[in-house]
């Protein structure tokens, strides 16, 4: 498959080279991208699932090891093989549950339990409920029967299958991977909308004449605060204009272009302007398992000032942005040290950094992280597409979405090489 | 109707308006990359593998610099080989450029080329340029975006055709005490004009020891406002139009491209072509060009000013490297020892060994090295490969692929050891040699030309050698005792080049190694004297200068550029003067000639007198003394040298009689200037000033020769009397010989008032 080889080689180079902008744009297209090498992917007869979780995972070894700031790559690539390991599970569901409903009839087809075609009931039933997930707190809470927390699309087709016809192997394998193109297809519009999902709780959160300081630019505090505007809600926003890349100019235009009062501030202003403020709404880079926040640099601040004068603290972050590893992990890189030169200009402190005189190393070092870490106990909230959560909350929200057999991509990875 | 023509051609204009971004996005953007530089100034490293292929902290240099054009929009890059061409293909083959989307790399290869100007008559030929394109040699780090001046270029362009070339400069300030910029390079000047951004002038030798620039004056004439710098940094960036190409062709002599081409450009005002710079701020740009921009560059890429192009992002395939804390980048399995202190700013690659108790810092490491336990290696870069035994201490150098140290060797700052050397036990190398397993070239040529068939040569030659250094080191060893070469330690391989090319002097210029302390305090120290020494000339000139002011008041304004003059003119007068003395020439000859020098060097008549006095005394203090021991002959002619005091005084009434006879013989040469007072208080002060300055043989008899000039009617008292009321008022130190002559002038005031 030359195709898809050449699509990863020209994602991977984009990677390599910072060349994509912003989580959500190099999710998406890393969706995009496995999206095509699961249908180029040719299944074999046996293990389908298997198969396409090992492709799956050779491209995402590289993709994550093209940039291992970009925790969204990984996200991504472990969200979905937890989405090939759920449509498997479905379908081998829905044919336990078509073997029981017609079970004479399917045994000579059904290869894989082959061995098993003298089952009693009650094994195949233990079986299936084993196979299925555990039951959710959020299933639990909005009162489902556990049966529905199977894809719909999935649970149908499964239905469909069983009763159709006798079902014919290569219309099995097919219908996986149809299946997972579609359920990855639903994770493409997910991340594509997830700013409108963000967005629309804005209302629930701001309230009439409240202010709101951010720091530096997100795309999702934008529009989040924008739809609260839109629903005439009338408030203020304070901007810390995110030093050295000073973002939050542009944000500070953004807003005033959409009619928010906006008030612009100096990153080292936000302790003096915390005690007027009502609300901390930020972006962040990435949310990791244990609830700490990887934010744009100065977020840190931000969040010791507000916790300081008891202001929430509240974090927006797409789905895609929740990492399932935790921040003490080594695999996990933290920070990227960018240019100096967004610091300070080359040529006004040539002379400082003449290495050729005196002992050859430099008298001036000039760090320039992109970003910080902030502690799960300083955010408040946290706001993603699945609506509001706590941080302790997290944990089980990741649980939702990764399956704990992912987790590990990269060791993987490590260890082939 | 005519609306109806004038909307069509309105909307002509718009359709040529829409065109031109399309334009800009249908026309690719070419790029021509020389891999070579032309060059000697990394050998003997670049006798074995091109320049651009070295590794900078760890990645051949080519790679930045490809890098950068495929980032920076190129679609199409021509990479001219030349030296090694061989090696470069091959790598450029094995590496992932032949095989990315939306840009590709072709290789032109040639072994006959000489010079970039030639590499470029080859491209012209092969007629593959068709639009504007980015010219770069593949030693440039950068990470600057085109965007912008490739706007610029083109749009002035369209305005003027002439405008052929935008060089891409950067700020940067020179060291005041070496004047040499931080790369290494000279001091450059550039001229440029801040309106249009024009560049008018560019002198990159300039002669600091002059410490004068000359700007043609038509430049000021032509352009209204010029702003001088020396702080700019030629980042060796060039955006050039078609144009280029056929005027390296018309102009066959243009070899270099500074040197040649932009001076060619920027001196013939014939054809008008025009150069424009493009000044980037916060982007980062540098060429390596000597050991010093090697050093540099490294470390400002440790530093990350060249980011993205920093060891962790892999922007060429280079390995997985992870940066810790205090810029310490890591790449995977390091065996370090627990007790191993590696410093930061530190780059080690993957799979090298490092053993206990052994220091790192400021340096890069390369890949598979093995280094054994308390070493000591500050400042330094080590390529690939290279075995260090325990012990071993490294300083500021560069160690090539493949060398081993001998336990305890030493490695002095600026080494450079080249591939596969090998040191031997406890030798010291010392401080700025170079090390190769080939011999250095006994030609030495400093013409360019010759440069490069010496460098084919050098790789054939290598191929050899190295077979018998493969051999064995045995007789590598029985060869090295030989009286010839320089021994390297016991199973040390390998030559030690002797320094060339002004030699010490000049090494630690260019060298890896910081400039050492002792160096700048005496480079410091020179500065301060020259600069005392110009206040000096200053000083000197303005008493002189007061002076001449009373015959003419002009005069005064000029004096910087009279300065020199006046010198040269005294040196003339002499010279005349002795020759006229051995030749017997006439007096009125003697004269004629001295006046026309007078015409010539624009001078008054006092300076005249001066000169001529000056020297006449000079001789007398030359002529051989007939009976004396002459120990004055023993000191020819650099009479300042000999202290006074030394001087014995029995030879005083000697030179008093020299000085007497040459007196009367010359009275007439001396008295044709004395046309008024003034010249004959100059000769007076001149005379004070060779007394205390260049010939202090006199300072004990002034008194004595005053008299005889008063005797022969030389000097009139009322000049001897002005010049002493005019002393009156000066320092104690200025007065010693109105002191010494006070009895004189004593008597001669008292004859006066006798006569009035």
């Amino acid at each position: 498959m030359p195709d898809t080889q050449a699509l990863v080689n020209d994602f991977l180079n984009k990677l390599k080279k910072l060349k994509i902008e912003g989580s959500q744009a190099t999710a998406r297209q890393n969706a995009e991208l496995l999206r095509s090498v699961i249908s180029q992917q040719r299944v074999p007869y046996t293990n389908q699932a298997g198969a396409l979780i090992d492709a799956v995972k050779a491209v995402g070894e590289q993709l994550i090891a093209a940039n291992p700031v970009e925790l969204a790559v990984g996200n991504i690539v472990r969200r979905v093989l937890h989405i090939i390991r759920e449509e498997d599970l479905s379908l081998t569901t829905a044919a336990i549950g078509g073997l029981n409903l017609s079970a004479v009839s399917d045994d000579e087809n059904d290869d894989d339990r082959d061995g098993d075609s003298t089952l009693s009931a009650a094994a195949v039933a233990a079986a299936a409920r084993s196979t299925l997930r555990p039951p959710s707190l959020q299933t639990l809470l909005e009162d489902t029967p556990v049966s529905a927390a199977v894809p719909q699309t999935s649970s149908s087709g499964g239905d469909s299958e069983g009763k159709s016809k006798s079902a014919d192997k290569s219309s099995r394998s097919r219908k996986l991977k149809h299946d997972v193109i579609e359920a990855v297809n639903e994770q493409i519009a997910d991340i594509v909308i997830c700013h409108e999902q963000i967005a629309e709780q804005a209302v629930e959160h701001i309230h009439q004449n409240e202010v709101i300081l951010t720091l530096g630019s997100s795309r999702t505090v934008l529009e989040f605060l924008f739809a609260a505007k839109e629903k005439k809600r009338s408030f203020r926003v304070f901007v810390a204009e995110g030093a050295p890349r000073y973002q939050g100019h542009l944000l500070a235009k953004e807003l005033v272009a959409r009619g928010l009062q906006t008030t612009l501030i100096t990153d080292s202003a936000v302790f003096a302007m915390i005690s007027r403020v009502n609300m901390v709404i930020v972006g962040a880079h990435a949310v990791m398992a244990n609830g700490g926040v990887i934010a744009p640099v100065g977020m840190n601040l931000v969040a010791l000032a507000a916790q300081k004068h008891a202001v929430p603290f509240v974090v927006l972050a797409g789905s895609h942005k929740l990492c399932p590893l935790y921040p003490h992990n080594p695999e996990v890189l933290l920070n990227e040290l960018r240019s100096p030169s967004e610091l300070l200009d080359f040529g006004e402190f040539s002379d400082c950094m003449d290495f050729g005189s005196g002992s050859g190393s430099p008298l001036l070092h000039v760090v320039n992280p992109a970003f910080d870490y902030v502690p799960p106990k300083l955010v408040s909230l946290f706001i993603t597409d699945a609506g509001g959560h706590n941080p302790s909350y997290m944990y089980r929200l990741i649980a939702d979405y990764y399956s704990a057999d992912d987790l590990v991509v990269q060791r993987r990875a490590t260890a082939g090489n | 109707m005519g609306a109806q023509k004038k909307r069509a051609a309105a909307a002509a204009a718009a359709a040529r308006v829409s065109e031109d971004p399309d334009d800009l996005a249908r026309q690719p953007l070419q790029a021509i990359l020389l891999a070579d530089s032309f060059t000697t100034k990394f050998r003997p490293i670049t006798l074995e593998r091109p320049k651009v292929l070295l590794p900078l902290v760890n990645v051949p240099m080519i790679n930045y610099t490809l890098a950068w054009l495929e980032a920076a929009g190129v679609a199409e890059v021509f990479v001219f080989c030349c030296a090694h061409s061989k090696q470069v293909i091959d790598y450029l083959e094995n590496s992932e450029w032949f095989s990315q989307p939306n840009f590709t790399v072709k290789t032109i290869e040639s072994h006959n080329i000489i010079s970039a100007g030639d590499a470029l008559r080859l491209i012209y030929e092969q007629n593959v340029i068709h639009g504007d394109f980015v010219l770069i040699s593949g030693d440039t780090v950068s990470n600057m975006s085109l965007t912008q001046a490739l706007q610029e270029h083109k749009e002035r362009k369209k305005k003027d055709n002439n405008a052929v070339m935008t060089m891409i400069i950067k700020k940067s300030k020179p060291s005041p005490i070496t004047r040499q910029s931080r790369l290494g390079t000279d001091e450059l000047f550039m001229a440029i004009d801040p309106n249009t951004k024009q560049l008018l002038y560019y002198e990159d030798k300039a002669d600091h020891s002059k410490g004068t620039i000359c700007l043609d004056k038509m430049l000021l004439a032509e352009n209204p406002s010029i702003s001088l710098h020396n702080d700019k940094q030629d980042c060796y960036i060039d955006i050039c139009s078609p144009e280029v190409l056929s005027l390296f062709t018309d102009n066959f002599d243009y070899q270099h491209l500074r040197r040649h081409f932009v001076k060619g450009l920027l001196l013939d005002d014939i054809m008008g072509y025009k150069i424009f710079t493009h000044e980037i701020h916060s982007s980062y740009a540098a060429r390596i060009d000597n050991y010093r921009s090697y050093d540099i560059v490294s470390k400002d890429i440790i530093q990350r000013w060249t980011y993205p192009y920093v060891p962790d992002v892999k922007f060429c395939g280079n390995r997985a490297t992870k940066l810790e804390r205090r810029g310490m980048y890591r790449a995977l399995e390091i065996e370090q020892s627990r007790s191993a202190q590696v410093g930061s700013f530190t780059v080690i690659g993957y799979g090298t060994k490092i053993g206990s108790n052994s220091k790192i810092s400021d340096s890069v490491i390369g890949e598979g090295c093995t280094i054994g336990s308390n070493v000591l290696i500050e400042g330094s870069y080590i390529w690939d490969n290279v075995i260090i035994e325990d012990g071993c201490e490294l300083r500021h150098v560069i160690v090539c692929d493949g060398v081993i140290m001998k336990a305890g060797a030493v490695l002095k700052p600026g080494v450079v050891l080249s591939f596969k050397v090998v040191i031997g036990e406890r030798f010291v190398v010392p401080a700025y040699s170079k090390v190769s397993l080939l011999q250095q070239p006994t030609v030495h040529d400093s013409d360019e030309e010759l440069e490069y068939a010496d460098n084919s040569s050098g790789t054939v030659e290598f191929s050899s050698i190295q077979g018998t250094a493969d051999q064995s080191n045995g007789e590598m060893t029985s060869e090295s005792s030989e009286a010839h070469k320089p021994k390297l330690g016991t199973g040390g391989v390998g030559y030690i080049w002797s320094i060339c090319e002004g030699g010490q002097e000049e090494e630690w210029r260019h060298s890896v190694a910081p400039i050492p302390e002792d160096k700048l305090t005496e480079l410091s120290e020179a500065m301060d004297d020259d600069q005392e020494l110009v206040t000096q000339d200053r000083t000197a000139l303005s008493t002189s200068g007061e002076l001449i002011s009373d015959s003419n008041a002009s005069e005064g304004d000029d004096n910087e550029d009279s300065k020199d003059d006046s010198v040269y003119f005294e040196k003339e007068v002499e010279a005349t003067f002795l020759r006229a003395v051995e030749e017997n020439v006439k007096v009125d000859h003697v004269i004629l000639e001295v006046n026309s020098l007078r015409l010539s060097y624009n001078m008054t008549s006092a300076d005249c007198a001066g000169a001529v006095f000056y020297s006449m005394m000079k001789l007398a203090i030359k002529t051989p003394h007939s009976s004396a021991i002459g120990l004055l002959t023993l000191y020819p002619s650099p009479f300042s040298m000999v202290a006074s005091n030394a001087y014995p005084i029995y030879l005083s009434g000697e030179l008093q009689q020299n000085t007497a006879n040459i007196i009367t013989t010359w009275q007439k040469l001396l008295k044709s200037y004395l046309l008024e007072i003034d010249e004959e208080i100059e000769i007076i002060l001149k005379f004070e000033e060779m007394c205390l300055e260049s010939a202090k043989e006199f300072s004990p008899l002034f008194a004595r020769i005053l008299h005889i000039l008063y005797d022969k009617d030389i000097l009139q008292e009322d000049a001897i009397l002005r010049w002493a009321d005019e002393k009156e008022g000066a320092d104690e130190s200025d007065k010693v010989f109105v002191r010494q002559s006070e009895k004189f002038i004593q008597w001669l005031r008292e004859a006066s008032e006798e006569e009035d």
